[in-house]
This record gives C-alpha cells, sequence and structure tokens, in this order.
C-alpha cells in the first residue's frame, strides 16, 4: 500500500500519461444551513476517478461524503467548484450515474422483476424483450433469479440490496455510485455482497464511488480510499490499495491496510468547527 | 368454508332471534313485522321491479358522482401536495369542508338546483371529493424521497415521475380515502332521497321515506336491509380486493 501526497507532484508524476478521468471533482464547496447556523459539509474537495476504478470514500458521520455522493449524482448542486462526467459538467441526475442508497429505496408497489425493469424501461432505444432479457441476466448475477416475482417485504434485508444493485446495474450506467449500501446488513451477508460486487465490477468494467465508515470495507472494495476529516468535509488523506483481488475482508494484509487507514482517521481528532456563513 | 358455515350460522340466528321478539308480541306486529313478511315484500317488490329501478335509480347517482368527485379530487389533492399556494387556499378549503357532515349540503342543493338530479349529484359529489382531497394530498406527502429520489437518478422526470412513482407509492393513502369517500356519498345520498322526492328517478331513499310514510314497516325494514346489502357488497367486490393487493404487495399485516 502507498500513502499519495495529494499536494505534491513530482516531474515523474506530471510527465506520466494519465487514464482520462471519468470523474473531475474540483474545489467542491457546500454547506447546509442548519439549527446552529450553516454547516461547511464540504470545503474545497477535489478528486478524480478514473474509468473502471473502485473509490471508497471513509470518514466520521458528518464528514460530507454522502453530500459529495449527492452531488455526483446530481442530486444536490455545489455552492462552489465544477463536477465533471467525462468532461462534461454534471447538471442533474442521468442515468449515467446511478446510485444505490443505504435505505432500501426499493419500490414496493413493484415486485422484484418490476423494479429491475423500472429503470429499463426509461430507455427508450430497447424493446420490450430486450428489456425482459436484460432484467432477468442482472437478476442472475446477483443470484436472484428465483425471486423475480417476490414482493419486496418478503425479502431479507441481504435480498433487498441484492435487487438494489440490480436495478442500479440494469440501465448500465458507466459510474455506480454507492451510499453505505451495506452498512444495515448482518456480517456474514456483507461478506458474500463484497465478494459479488468485486466480481460484478470487473465482469461489466464499472467505475464505483462507494461511500462508508468501515475502514475494513473500504480496504476491501477500494482500488483507492480516500479519507475524509469532518466540520468541515475536507479530504485529508488517501492510500492505494494494492492487494490481489478478490479480495477476503479477514485476511492479515488487508487487515494491516485498514488498521493504517484508522490511524489517519483518528489522527484528525478535534474537528474544527466551521465559521462559514 | 367453516368461516363462511359460521357467518351463515351467526347471521340464522340473528333472524331467528327476531322471528322469536315478534312471536313474543312485546311490540305491536306494525312496528315489528315478522321477517317472513319483510321477506314477501323483498319478493314482490322484486317480481314487479320496484326494488330493481329504484336500486339503479340511486346507484347510477352514487355511481355518477362518485365518479366524478374521484376524477376531481384527485388532481386537487396532487395540486395541494406539490404547491404551497394550493395546499394554503384548497387544501384548508378541503379540510374544513371535510368536518362538515355532507348531510348538510342538502338544504343548499336543493336552493341551487330545486328537487332535480343535478341537487343529488351535488350531495354526492361533496362527500366523495373533500376525503379524496385530503387522502391524495396526504398520500403524496407521505411518499419517502427516496423513492423520487432513486427515480430521478433512472432518469424519471415530471409526468413519469406523478404517474410511475408518487401515485403509486401513495395508493394506500389514496385507496382509504375512496373508502372514506364512498361511505360519505352513500349517507349523504340516502339523506338526500329520503328528504326529497325528485320526479325523474325514484331511489331506495325514496322508497324508504314512503314506507314510513304509509306505515308499512315490512318496506322500511326490507329496504335498510338492501341498502346494508349494496353496502356490503360495494366493500366485497371493489375496495376489497384492492386492499388484498395493497397489503400483499406492501406487507402490511394481514392474510
Amino acid at each position: 500500500m502507498q500513502r499519495i501526497h495529494r499536494h505534491r507532484s513530482s516531474a515523474a508524476e506530471e510527465l506520466e500519461v494519465i487514464a482520462p478521468s471519468k470523474l473531475a471533482i474540483e474545489n467542491v464547496s457546500k454547506s447546509f444551513k442548519g439549527a446552529s447556523g450553516a454547516v461547511l459539509a464540504l470545503d474545497r474537495v477535489s478528486l478524480s476517478v478514473a474509468e473502471g476504478e473502485f473509490v471508497c470514500l471513509v470518514g466520521a458521520s458528518g464528514c460530507g461524503k454522502t453530500t459529495l455522493l449527492n452531488i455526483i449524482a446530481g442530486l444536490e448542486k455545489p455552492d462552489n467548484g465544477t463536477v465533471q462526467a467525462d468532461g462534461k459538467p454534471i447538471t442533474g441526475p442521468g442515468r449515467e450515474r446511478l446510485v444505490m442508497f443505504q435505505e432500501p429505496a426499493l419500490f414496493p408497489w413493484l415486485n422484484v422483476f418490476g423494479n429491475v425493469l423500472f429503470g429499463l424501461k426509461l430507455k427508450p432505444s430497447l424493446t420490450n424483450k430486450d428489456r425482459h432479457d436484460v432484467a432477468k441476466y442482472y437478476l442472475e448475477l446477483v443470484g436472484l433469479s428465483r425471486f423475480e416475482r417476490a414482493n419486496i417485504h418478503e425479502l431479507s434485508g441481504g435480498m433487498k440490496q441484492r435487487v438494489s444493485l440490480a436495478r442500479a446495474l440494469a440501465p448500465n450506467p458507466r459510474v455506480l455510485l454507492m451510499d453505505e449500501p451495506f452498512a444495515a446488513l448482518d456480517a456474514l451477508t456483507r461478506e458474500q455482497l463484497y465478494g459479488d460486487l468485486q466480481r460484478i465490477w470487473k465482469a461489466r468494467n464499472k467505475t464505483i464511488v462507494f461511500v462508508t465508515h468501515n475502514v475494513r470495507e473500504a480496504a476491501c472494495l477500494g482500488d483507492r480510499v480516500i479519507v475524509f476529516s469532518p466540520r468541515p468535509g475536507r479530504i485529508r488523506e488517501e492510500f492505494a490499495v494494492d492487494l490481489p483481488r478478490p479480495r477476503d475482508i479477514n485476511s492479515v494484509d488487508l487487515a494491516v491496510h485498514a488498521t493504517e487507514i484508522t490511524k489517519a482517521l483518528k489522527s484528525f481528532g478535534q474537528p474544527e468547527v466551521a465559521a462559514a456563513e | 368454508m367453516k368461516r363462511f358455515l359460521l357467518a351463515a350460522l351467526f347471521f340464522a340466528v340473528l333472524v331467528l332471534i327476531w322471528e322469536v321478539l315478534y312471536r313474543a308480541k312485546i311490540w305491536s306486529p306494525v312496528l315489528l313485522p315478522s321477517p317472513q313478511q319483510v321477506a314477501v315484500y323483498l319478493k314482490d317488490a322484486a317480481v314487479d321491479g320496484t326494488l330493481a329501478k329504484a336500486t339503479v335509480v340511486t346507484m347510477r347517482r352514487l355511481l355518477i358522482g362518485y365518479i366524478i368527485g374521484l376524477l376531481v379530487g384527485l388532481p386537487l389533492g396532487l395540486l395541494t401536495a406539490r404547491w404551497k399556494l394550493w395546499q394554503d387556499t384548497i387544501g384548508t378549503l378541503a379540510l374544513g369542508l371535510q368536518t362538515l357532515p355532507s348531510v348538510c349540503w342538502v338544504p343548499l342543493a336543493l336552493l341551487w338546483f330545486g328537487q332535480t338530479e343535478a341537487a343529488m349529484l351535488f350531495v354526492v359529489i361533496m362527500g366523495t371529493l373533500w376525503s379524496v382531497v385530503i387522502a391524495t394530498e396526504t398520500g403524496v406527502r407521505n411518499v419517502p424521497p427516496i423513492y423520487s429520489r432513486a427515480a430521478l437518478t433512472m432518469g424519471s422526470k415530471r409526468l413519469h415521475m406523478w404517474f410511475k412513482v408518487i401515485l403509486p407509492a401513495a395508493l394506500p393513502f389514496i385507496v382509504s380515502g375512496m373508502k372514506q369517500g364512498w361511505a360519505f356519498a352513500w349517507r349523504s345520498l340516502m339523506a338526500a332521497e329520503i328528504f326529497v322526492t325528485i320526479l325523474t328517478g325514484f331511489g331506495l331513499g325514496q322508497l324508504l321515506h314512503y314506507g314510513r310514510e304509509l306505515s308499512a314497516m315490512e318496506q322500511v325494514i326490507g329496504i335498510m336491509i338492501v341498502i346494508v346489502v349494496i353496502g356490503l357488497l360495494a366493500d366485497k367486490i371493489f375496495f376489497s380486493p384492492i386492499e388484498k393487493f395493497l397489503h400483499r404487495r406492501w406487507g402490511t399485516s394481514q392474510a
């Protein structure tokens, strides 16, 4: 693993042929009005994500990582700074960047198959036959073919998140934005999903931005782990995780990485008090 | 099957108690006819067509008024949920008028429309409308924002969002509002029919009224039974299946 120094660049780095960035976030700031005045959720955050990269954002709650994800999704607008996908500014939500939420966002009025079909029906280029085939393919991929007629409330937490994953994958977005999708699941189910997610990410060649407060999870999934400090939300450090895949969350090597990242997280100490307007 | 038999037994016992009370002659037979007399009245009324005709007249008023109430109430509810101005105006009006028992519309309807079908329709519409507006508004407001956010990222917009996300998500509320609207409309229509004779159609309420005028107690009780049965059928045939579907899909209790 290597610790990446963010604000220095060597001549070698400057001259390196860099893969075109899929997502380019520059100097993004965002504040919210809270009960006790404005809170600076993000303070001049810059981040670029390469095509096919798996980037994890970690930090204590309130560090703005979810806000950043929502800004990339186009669900929220930054106060300052620019956000680009494929070199074009992000002006709103788009199915090129689909979100998988922590809370169950599946539609209870549709069954499993209907949920996966929802995004596909919004793609006019597809025929109904295509849509059915694609939905079936992704349900197969997440291992839920047998449950396509099931109602959402009949599924376990892990199965719900699998359906959410299939629904997010089905319209074939280039970028998948995941907001603590496994936080509410039990450890065993989570570990299965780590394996599945790595497999699917490779097989479908996605760019993934994954928000979590679980350092091990971040080290297990990410090519890069970005560490945030809270209030104001800033990127403090970033780590490249170069372990071979598929990774096992219980491996010793991974634990070493996780310890390092945890140390960095703890080193921030008391959060600074933001004096934003 | 067992449930059905038990229920049938329950109603048989009710009729039996009625028969016993009749035979005990505690009240004059003019006030309490026997089950048999009521059955004979119902049979005769069914054979000569009075019952069918009155039922058709009443149901037509009810259905037309109810459907208009729904068609107006749903969009109004959506508007009040969507825009503050509508909420402050139509929303407040709906909230106020919903507390008004719909029978109270009858005098006004008579003065405005005279003894016409329009008066009947007006009363039914007023009974339905406000419940539907309020239920739709509440339903839409209670849709978890996460649904529309998820739909937004998948490319859902405007009309698609309303019809494929917001409305279905609000469906449990809307259905209970429809049910309440139905109950209010049914009650107010009966009241209106009992109060007012309308020459263009002779409904169940009017049959009830004339039963009283003629002191024909078997007619009064017979028509009351018909009214109860219609209410039950509406519930079993129309609302029950919808509610069952909602319970199954949403997983909210009940088998």
